[in-house]
């Protein structure tokens, strides 16, 4: 059957003054490969269609060979971007299934960890979102940033993008000499440059044009299609797992003071050294989302701060990672924890032996990409790359 | 927070046999539900106040089938395929998951999926999900507006995730291995 | 320069003329590709630094001065590519009708007093149509690629450029209006003297109209925040995707010498062309009347002086469209319509009116501080290069004072009081005399 005769599809019955669109998979703002079918009327968009599975790697079959120690640079590889954050997804979940639990010194390490991966994954969506709409500088602004902390990294565990540091026990390895040192100038040389991103960005006039009043997502829809994170706080919905998730995973950000980022009142928290939110911005839409990233950052890095005396201040070791065959009790466990792009979740189901039965990512920009597809009915081809990049999706960890 | 004997009580006074039965001394308390009354069942967890089960976050898909004769031996349990729904509420955060048990082949045809009513009507985010549970598992959702694969190319032969699948020789002239 | 050739080589005069005119299309040419090249090497440097990195520094040394170069052998190495579903004879003929257009316009340029290829009355009017022909160009591409992309980035320009031309023209109009010629030449050397002369200082309105100008320039030549034709975050690269190779580098430096063009524009019709903002050169007294300045070897260098100055005031209007490319983030095409109608139009048209108005109404400007006027009542003026009364050629003739002018070569010395006299009559202070005299 003919694609133009599937009445399911967003090419049916195409009109001849209508044109059918491909925006990818090989295209410079789809984050990946996500092929966009677009189908418009001149440069209105009429129907949009995601189609994902371009990087589709077989991870979850995969895992059902592997220990879970080994699947670690599996999950490395769906978010890449924020490997440490996908590394304690799944270091959580064994963790829950065995109910082991990481010594306190372990604990704060990967908090310090997560959110600096946090800080570096938000740095380049909002790169790339400028880039996307045409402001080319800010993009190397922000990768200069996190070229710091790719080399924080570095001398942590080696690698720049693929860690696989925080792995089900504990950590591979403790922080080296001096690290803490390197960790804190790293930060107060951040703080400065973020008004920089603000001038560039956020309060200029052009990128407020482009992203205000665009792709407006209701807090209810948002909720309804399963969409998480900075999407759903940008909506104006008060949802944060550091906060409101399991006591697993939030007992992690036990005495850790920060503020969920997200709209009340017209306001967002601490917000006051910040541009106020424009006029024409409506609650959803691609600016507040931006926005809520850009002050995540800032969060981000008072964790990070936090982390770091409690780091140094706690004493023990960081965990001992548990070995190959380690044989997992049967059971099952599912745990969500609050990553840069939403909540990733892992599902590990165990028949007994030390290779899982069931291994299942629920990836967060999974539904956030589904969501386009409302999102770009009725808007301007030029809009599309603007929504896409603000729902800030990593196709590595959509497709798995 | 999860599942708790209250609710399941409610859960069966309302529904009745629907709810076949509940798992709660696990470290992820389960419900299980029959897939006739699924629909209803969630419908009631999302709206009834006090429960507002408004987000979906994860529907996976578990083949229990062993290929080895001698584990299936020993097996506690014949083949069969689980979908487990994960849920839970942006109002009351608690969490949920419910579980739906279905032969693998439908009447034991073998290469008849087996059915499941689709929640996309309850959740949107269900439609995703349930398209990548029938794509990888092999599970048809009745009453899904667009069911076609999403992770494997359109063409795609066969249910990978399954225990007993078989890549193909050869797609479109490439040899696999 | 013909007549040179047929009275010096005894040349038959239409090979005289031909060979004048390529001689003056070499040039021209040769300044073209030279510009793009520099320009080219200047945009990844200056980007470069704005984005906190060095760009090219290993091709020729530490600055990378060959990277230009380099790039153009690579490019003229590439294979040939049209695309299967590409209108073969149009996706060729797209980069020179483009490519050409760019630089026929600059055949009405001057460079200094004198030293244009082809010297017209109608020099705005030439160019400005010429300039609009680089949109077919543009859309023979976009059609011919044979591709979606390309035809939105084609359409997005057509729809850009032809809009933008209407505030262009209108803000180029107003110094037409202000000097009463469309010969650049003698708009330019209406400027001659101290950096109040310019017209840019005329009047507030003339100021707002640069800034209009200097909008509509920079979406005329489809530079950021205007890129959209070449969105290269949308459209790949818009309506340039398919070519490659020479093809695509004859567009691009197109784009270079349409930048420039426009800048060389502005600075004759706003900034005073080769006039400085200091009148160096009539200190010096090496002013001569028009014309007669390139047979002096001092002349000559004074316009030479001139032609440098010309050339990098254009150069500093060229970076500073760089600037803005890599500060700014790109509009919409609905947006840059709004802007073209609702905004652009509107304000030039107000402009249009108030820059008349204040010419009209004689009202006092910067430009009545420190006068050009040819020698008459009231003291001499310093001029860059040329004698004042020889200045604006035909047009100083008609002036009331023309018959009390000075001999030709008698140009020079004191400021005339500074002003201190208070608004001079003079052929540029808005008596309407001076105006229906200066009008051709």
């Amino acid at each position: 059957m003919s694609i133009i005769n599937d009445p399911r599809v967003v090419e049916f019955n195409i009109r001849t003054d209508e044109m059918l669109i491909n925006m990818g998979p090989q295209h410079p703002s789809t984050h990946g490969v996500l092929r966009l079918v677009l189908r418009t009327d001149g440069e209105v968009v009429l129907g949009a269609a995601p189609h994902i599975g371009y990087l589709h790697r077989c991870a979850e079959k995969i895992g059902e060979n592997l220990a879970p120690r080994q699947w670690v640079p599996y999950t490395d590889r769906m978010d890449y971007l924020a490997s440490m954050n996908m590394n304690l997804g799944w270091a959580l979940v064994v963790e829950k299934l065995l109910q082991l639990e990481v010594p306190e010194k372990g604990r704060h390490l990967r908090v310090l960890v997560a959110e600096l991966n946090r800080i570096a994954s938000h740095l380049v969506a909002m790169g790339t979102y400028g880039l996307d709409l045409g402001s080319f500088t800010p993009f190397l602004y922000a990768f200069r940033e996190r070229e710091k902390i790719l080399d924080l990294f570095e001398q942590v565990c080696g690698a720049r993008l693929t860690y696989s540091y925080i792995v089900p026990g504990g950590v591979t390895g403790d922080l080296p000499q001096g690290w803490l040192q390197n960790c804190a100038q790293f930060l107060q040389e951040l703080e400065p440059v973020v008004d920089d991103y603000h001038a560039l960005l956020t309060s200029n006039a052009i990128f407020i044009k482009r992203t205000a009043g665009v792709g407006v997502l209701p807090g209810e829809m948002a909720v309804n299609y399963g969409c998480t994170g900075p999407v759903l706080r940008g909506s104006g919905i008060d949802q944060d797992l550091r906060r409101d998730g399991e006591p697993w995973y939030t007992s992690l950000y036990d005495g850790y003071q920060f503020a969920v980022i997200v709209q009340k009142e017209g306001h967002y928290p601490q917000d006051h050294d910040y541009p106020a939110v424009p006029a024409e911005a409506v609650l959803g839409d691609c600016w507040h989302r931006f926005y809520v990233r850009m002050l995540e950052v800032v969060q981000s890095m008072d964790i990070v701060r936090q982390a770091l005396d409690k780091y140094a201040a706690a004493a023990g070791d960081c965990g001992t990672p548990i070995k190959l065959n380690h044989k997992l009790p049967p059971g099952e466990a599912y745990l969500e924890t609050e990553a840069p792009k939403g909540q990733m979740g892992f599902y590990l189901v165990t028949d007994g032996s030390a290779i899982p039965w069931r291994v299942r990512a629920r990836s967060s920009c999974f539904a956030n990409v589904s969501v386009t597809s409302e999102l770009c009915r009725g808007c301007l081809l030029a809009d599309v790359p603007a929504i896409v990049g603000s729902l800030d999706i990593v196709l590595g960890e959509i497709d798995r | 927070m999860v599942a708790d004997a209250t609710l399941v009580d409610r859960l069966r006074h309302r529904f009745g046999d629907h709810i076949v039965s509940a798992e709660l001394e696990t470290i992820d308390p389960w419900v299980e539900v029959a897939p006739e009354g699924l629909v209803d069942i969630c419908r009631y967890l999302r709206d009834e106040p006090g429960l507002q089960y408004d987000m979906l976050n994860c529907i996976s898909g578990v083949d229990y089938l062993h290929t080895d004769p001698k584990k299936a031996a020993q097996a506690a349990w014949q083949p069969h395929l689980v979908v487990v729904y994960h849920l839970s509420s942006t109002i009351t955060r608690q969490r949920l998951v419910l579980k739906v048990t279905t032969s693998r082949w439908r009447q034991d045809v073998a290469g008849e999926l087996p059915e499941v009513p689709s929640v996309s009507g309850v959740w949107r985010g269900a439609d995703w999900h349930e398209r990548e549970v029938y794509d990888l598992m092999g599970v048809r959702f009745t009453g899904h507006p667009d069911l076609r694969r999403i992770l494997c190319p359109e063409d795609w032969i066969g249910h990978p995730l399954r225990k007993d699948y078989q890549p193909p020789e050869y797609y479109h002239g490439i040899r696999d291995h | 320069m013909a007549e040179f050739l047929v009275h010096t080589l005894s040349l038959p005069a239409p090979l005289a003329y031909l060979l004048a005119a390529l001689i003056h299309c070499g040039f021209i040419l040769g300044l073209v590709a030279a510009g793009a090249v520099v320009f080219i090497w200047a945009e990844r440097k200056v980007s470069g630094r704005i984005q906190d990195r060095l760009g090219p520094t290993r091709t020729g040394g530490k600055f990378g001065w060959l990277q230009s170069p380099a790039d153009g052998i690579k490019v003229l190495a590439k294979e040939d590519l049209i695309p299967r579903a590409a209108d073969r004879l149009l996706f060729r003929a797209a980069p020179y009708v483009s490519f050409s257009s760019s630089f026929t316009a600059y055949l009405a340029l001057p460079f200094a007093d004198g030293w244009v290829a082809f010297d017209t009355n109608v020099a705005v009017f030439f160019i400005l149509a010429v300039l609009g022909l680089e949109v077919f160009g543009v859309i023979l591409a976009g059609y011919a690629s044979g591709s979606k992309w390309s035809l939105f980035g084609a359409m997005r320009e057509a729809a850009q450029v032809v809009s933008y031309e209407v505030p262009l023209g209108i803000c180029v109009v107003i110094p037409v209006l202000l000097t009463g010629t469309m010969n650049l030449t003698t708009i330019a050397n209406m400027q001659a003297g101290w950096c109040s002369n310019w017209l840019i200082f005329h009047d507030p309105f003339t100021f707002a109209v640069f800034w209009i100008y200097a909008t509509c320039a920079l979406a005329s030549v489809n530079r950021a925040p205007f890129d959209l034709a070449e969105a290269e975050s949308e459209l790949v690269a818009g309506f340039m995707t398919e070519y490659s190779g020479m093809r695509w580098s004859l567009f691009f430096m197109a784009e270079y010498s349409s930048m420039l063009l426009v800048s060389c524009l502005a600075v004759i019709l706003f900034f005073g062309g080769w006039h400085g903002p200091i009148p160096v050169f009539d200190w010096l007294g090496w002013a001569y009347p028009g014309g007669a300045s390139s047979w002096q070897l001092t002349g000559f260098l004074a316009n030479l002086a001139g032609c440098v100055n010309f050339i990098t005031k254009a150069v500093i209007g060229v970076t500073v469209m760089l600037w803005i490319r890599w500060t700014l983030p790109r509009l919409r095409i609905d947006q840059v319509m709004t802007m073209c109608l609702k905004y652009c139009v509107p304000l030039a048209a107000i402009c249009f009116i108030g820059a008349l108005w204040w010419q009209v109404a004689g009202w006092w400007s910067p430009n009545h501080w420190l006068p050009l006027r040819p020698d008459g009542p009231g003291g001499m003026r310093e001029t860059w290069v040329v004698a004042p009364e020889a200045a604006c050629g035909e047009v100083a003739r008609r002036l009331p004072w023309a018959d009390s002018a000075p001999p030709h070569g008698a140009a020079r010395r004191t400021l005339p009081g500074c002003g201190l006299a208070g608004p001079p009559a003079g052929w540029r202070t808005g008596s309407p005399a001076a105006a229906r005299g200066g009008v051709q």
